[in-house]
């Protein structure tokens, strides 16, 4: 294993990491919700869910960060695939999995976590483990 | 009722700021860029631990916010606080944590990251948003026919 020190950003890292973990205690104590993606976004599409407005109102907020955050400093760069087949193949992916396993990075990974449950721990473990072996069989195997 | 519609104002305030400050969170992180993903799950290429680093300073917060709510009978505007029962590891769990870890690491798009990349206007966070949308669904389809049998 080689460490690319390059892109490596342990201080920027944290520092966000801290300003998700004040938007997730912030939605937690006021709201008194879990601040998961998949299921704040993916429980807007089961018709028989009743508290929408405060799903939408964390979600606009989302979508309108950029914005604010445009406001105080330049857009970070970011590089995504340009393959539109392989976008939507994923989006499905992330979208069912999440579903099942009932949370995504943030739900699991960082809700989860820090509410120390055995169930996130192992998802956790699983999505990042796959998501390693995903990313081992298309750069070192295929070679994309 | 006066009463009523202003608490229910001001919880919508907090969650649309949370979702803010969410965004904010992984745009300063550098987390909405799935190349920096990417190169956290490449172990086997150059690895970028940054990932580790995000989910550390997210989780410091996390802890005390949880112990906190852990204790306390209701939010700040007096709604219960859900905090999930579910403690089974199941197949549910298990192979739906690998699917999705399968599409975060084709693309290195979580569903965070990608309202904040289709909020930036980006195209390819758009067709990635309408496919993860229709995933939900296809979803929600599969558990009202699992109910049926």
């Amino acid at each position: 294993m080689s460490i690319n020190w390059e892109s490596f950003t342990p201080i920027t890292g944290l520092q966000g990491g801290v300003v998700i973990g004040i938007a997730v205690t912030t939605l937690l104590l006021v709201n008194g919700r879990i601040a998961g993606i998949s299921g704040i976004f993916g429980g807007l599409f089961n018709f028989q869910m009743q508290d929408r407005a405060w799903r939408i109102a964390f979600l606009f907020g989302l979508v309108v960060s950029p914005l604010i955050y445009g406001f105080f400093g330049e857009l970070p760069q970011s590089a995504i695939d340009n393959n539109r087949y392989l976008l939507i193949l994923a989006g499905l992916l992330v979208g069912i999995g999440t579903r099942f396993a009932g949370g995504c990075t943030s739900g699991h990974g960082v809700c989860g976590l820090s509410r120390l449950s055995l169930r996130s721990l192992v998802a956790t473990c699983l999505f990042i483990f796959s998501g390693m072996a995903t990313v081992y069989v298309t750069h070192h195997m295929l070679g994309r | 009722m006066m009463k009523k519609s202003k608490q229910n104002f001001k919880g919508l305030f907090a969650a649309s700021f949370a979702g803010v400050l969410f965004g904010i969170g992984l745009l300063i992180s550098g987390m909405t860029n799935p190349a920096k993903v990417i190169g956290f799950l490449d172990v086997f290429g150059l690895w970028d631990p940054s990932l580790a680093f995000v989910m550390a300073g997210a989780i410091s917060v996390g802890l005390v916010a949880f112990a906190i709510a852990k204790r306390s009978k209701t939010s700040l505007t007096g709604e219960t606080i859900n905090l999930p029962e579910n403690k089974v590891i199941d197949t549910r769990l298990v192979l739906g944590s690998l699917i999705f870890g399968i599409g975060w690491g084709l693309v290195g798009i979580c569903p965070g990251p990608s309202l904040v990349l289709l909020g930036q206007g980006n195209l390819n966070g758009f067709t990635f948003v309408s496919a993860l949308i229709l995933g939900f669904v296809i979803y929600e389809i599969i558990e009202i026919n699992i109910q049926k049998y």
